[in-house]
């Protein structure tokens, strides 16, 4: 049985428009991407600030509306069926939380299980694991507001999972972590993906993320897709870090002639 | 934790008003996190709604009625406004916040959930201080009601009702509506509050003191005369000095319904355009 791929890509374009005094500008943030990923894949989705990641994510997630392309997540239309997509799939924002700022950090997990939809039963043993491997007992009942970066990040990651969502985007999940958090955050996505076979979708700067976690790289530039293969692909002839430099600075490694 | 991700077992997404009461009762809890703030801000509610209502009864010590409406009337059309309104800040102003929220790229935080943005956006910093907006009215109608001479029909007390809930309800869309306006032009709080507050003290006073022009104006193009002006007049037995068809006396409950539609598919087309800011 070949499985349905989990995210469906082809052509998927997003311009902005802008009206300012008349004069219309237009931006094309995404410039007809095609992306195919399977059940159960890690990949490193990278590119450099402005290249569209970010954008492609909110497409992903149903934010935002694509301009044209077809899309498909995991069997849904995302920006049309917004509601039904979201209880399949989990989102991490690095910088922003999705936590009760003022509240006790298990009380926001709890409101999540009435949102949505968690069976009791599941919620508890979901909530227990998440407990124990990313070390959250000493302040599940501290409020977010004074919970560490680090803390924080461990929460707002167990907020993203509680629903076993078939698809998780991890938007710069590491950003501005130390060292030892930055090691449990990939030990514990490292472990996820093989335990349950969650797809993921993480985006990063740090090359040590992806070197630890990512069998498969996909970097972007100006909208378009400037490599799509393997880590060990990649890496074959140099070192990670030199191949990345040049895909930032706008080096193609897919052939683009049509 | 399981091997794989099982579907979920009840597809079905949870309903608005439902998510709109957990989201309501996090914020509650929230705002409870800092008691002597909201007892304070509680009082402080209750003392500025009840300013104008002074400001109101002052006037009246001079003048025995104004566009031919006593104290009373005046009163009963100030408690149906006040009520209206208070009903819906209570409910609905959380979408004030909406231009914030967007500004900073937070609304992707509303779509990543599972249930109604509308819902989400209008839970939006429920704060119980919004109770104190209700005691003046309340006590205001009160007495209106047991003062004003008006042999009460049923009808009568159905319109009576009707206006407040059918206030109610062209308020909530009006908060709605405002919170449309800051998909479009982010900074637009000020906008918006011109609206909605706006639109409240218009309807608190008898729209004959504006004069015919700017009386026919708030009848049309807001609707908010129908909140409590055109079934007030019924209520109280005037005739319309602007000389108005009868039956708008009975369009509240329409008008509500209408703008509520208009309200609703506005709020999809603005989602649908949202536009995300940053990374």
């Amino acid at each position: 049985m070949t499985a349905e791929p989990i995210i469906l890509a082809e052509k998927l374009t997003k311009i902005f428009t802008s009206r300012k005094k008349r004069t219309r500008t237009s931006f094309t943030a995404v410039d007809g991407i095609d992306l195919r990923i399977e059940p159960g894949e890690l990949v490193g989705y990278i590119g450099p600030n402005g290249a569209g990641k970010s954008t492609t994510i909110k497409m992903l997630t149903g934010i935002l509306t694509p301009t044209s392309g077809t899309l498909r997540v995991a069997g849904h239309e995302p920006q049309r069926e917004r509601v039904r997509l979201a209880r399949r799939i989990g989102v991490v924002f690095g910088q922003r939380t999705t936590l009760w700022w003022d509240l006790p950090l298990k009380d926001s997990f709890t409101l999540l299980q009435r949102l949505y939809k968690i069976p009791p039963d599941r919620f508890v043993a979901n909530l227990a694991y998440y407990t124990e491997a990313l070390d959250l007992g000493p302040f599940l009942d501290r409020p977010v507001r004074q919970l560490s970066l680090g803390q924080r990040m461990r929460g707002d990651i167990t907020a993203a999972l509680l629903h076993d969502p078939a698809v998780v985007y991890l938007d710069e999940p590491t950003i501005g972590l130390d060292v030892v958090s930055k090691h449990a955050v990939r030990e514990f996505l490292s472990d996820l993906n093989r335990r349950s076979g969650t797809t993921i979708l993480l985006t990063t700067h740090d090359i040590a993320d992806i070197e630890r976690l990512c069998s498969r790289v996909v970097a972007i530039d100006h909208g378009r897709v400037t490599y799509d293969g393997s880590l060990d692909a990649l890496r074959a002839d140099r070192d990670l870090e030199t191949v990345v430099r040049e895909l930032y600075l706008g080096r193609s490694l897919v052939d683009t002639t049509e | 934790m399981a091997e794989l991700s099982p579907r979920p077992v009840d597809e079905r997404p949870l309903s608005g008003p439902v998510a709109y009461l957990l989201l309501v009762r996090m914020w509650s809890k929230s705002a409870s996190q800092y008691r002597v703030s909201l007892m304070l801000t509680s009082l402080a509610q209750l003392l500025t709604t009840s300013l104008d209502l002074i400001a109101i009864v002052v006037i009246y010590a001079q003048v025995q009625t104004i566009a031919g409406f006593t104290l009373p009337e005046t009163l009963y059309l100030y408690g149906t406004t006040r009520l209206a309104f208070g009903l819906s800040d209570l409910v609905a102003s959380g979408v004030e916040n909406l231009a914030t929220t967007i500004r900073l790229g937070n609304f992707d935080l509303v779509l990543i959930r599972p249930v109604s943005s509308l819902a989400q956006a209008l839970a939006d910093q429920f704060t119980p201080k919004r109770f104190g907006k209700l005691v003046a009215p309340l006590i205001t109608l009160g007495w209106a009601l047991d003062t004003l001479p008006v042999q009460w029909t049923v009808l009568k007390i159905l319109v009576c009702i009707g206006t407040v809930v059918s206030g109610f309800v062209i308020y909530c869309a009006l908060w709605v509506l405002t919170g449309c306006i800051s998909f479009i032009a982010v900074d637009a709080q000020e906008v918006s509050n011109s609206f909605t507050y706006g639109s409240e003290f218009a309807t608190e006073y008898p729209l004959q003191i504006f004069g015919r022009p700017l009386g026919l104006a708030l009848t049309f193009v807001l609707p908010v005369a129908f909140v409590t002006w055109q079934p007030s007049l019924y209520v109280l037995g005037h005739a319309d000095p602007f000389g108005l068809p009868g039956f708008l006396r009975f369009a509240s409950p329409f008008a509500a319904a209408v703008l509520s539609a208009v309200a609703a598919l506005a709020w999809r087309g603005c989602v649908r355009r949202y536009r995300s800011t940053g990374s």
